[in-house]
């Protein structure tokens, strides 16, 4: 039997192909309610880059940093960070200190809930979400660059 | 009673997942029992009402810390040496 000589057998990587977007979609949920539901930022952001994980384990990391290389990935990590300390000085600027909600009251995020229980309202928060949303950027480009410079460090002719 | 039972069971569990990676021989199924072991601690974090860290717990211990492990062990050595 001849194995490629990276990744897995192809029922792993049709079932990895079929697993991705929803593992992904999975991720995005927890990171979008994060500020309703457990979870957040950081545990969204480790369900996408274990998405990434399974991509590399199961097509060998060669394939996956071609199709998005170490660079592009730090670009992203570097976009979660920069949205992080960009709203917090929009919070500075537009609100009275570092990271204040300064968008409590508008239209994105901003809804106030009557008083009393209510079923999860998606649009409330202020700059929670936003804050989620830059950390999980930065968790899965920070977790899968990780993974795939340590599979990309490997030697070829391992056993 | 069945709460009470499983919160003895999982933490058993555990350390017999943790006694199990240390003892092996065989790294990459030392590296399985660690996963398992993580997995056991993040049932534990949530029958303790803490799905955060659960989450967390689920994500890094069994998923992207495993798939280090294996790829450290793909390029040394399988079996554990005398020293």
């Amino acid at each position: 039997m001849t194995m490629p000589d990276e990744g897995l057998s192809p029922v792993v990587r049709v079932i990895a192909a079929m697993l991705f977007p929803f593992i992904l979609i999975f991720s995005l949920y927890v990171i979008l309610h994060g500020h309703l539901t457990p979870g957040g930022g950081f545990q969204g952001g480790a369900i996408g880059a274990s998405a990434v994980v399974m991509l590399i384990v199961a097509y060998g990391a060669r394939w996956v940093e071609s199709k998005a290389g170490e660079e592009s990935v730090s670009v992203l990590e570097s976009l979660g960070g920069l949205m992080f300390v960009v709203t917090g000085l929009l919070g500075f600027l537009l609100a009275a200190t570092f990271l204040s909600n300064f968008l409590v009251g508008e239209v994105l995020f901003g809804e106030i809930p009557t008083f009393g229980s209510n079923p999860g309202i998606l649009n409330t928060g202020g700059t929670l979400p936003l804050l989620n949303i830059a950390v999980g950027l930065k968790v899965i480009g920070g977790l899968a660059s990780v993974v795939l410079i340590m599979a990309l460090g490997s030697r070829r002719d391992a056993a | 009673m069945w709460s009470e039972l499983i919160h003895v069971v999982i933490p058993v569990l555990l350390v017999i997942a943790a006694l199990v990676a240390i003892l092996m021989r065989d790294l990459l199924a030392s590296a399985v029992a660690l996963a398992v072991m993580s997995l056991l601690l993040s049932l534990e974090f949530y029958i303790l009402q803490a799905p955060d860290v659960a989450i967390a717990e689920a994500g890094i211990g069994a998923c992207i810390t495993t798939a280090i492990l294996v790829i450290a062990i793909k390029n040394t050595r399988r079996m554990e040496e005398e020293a």
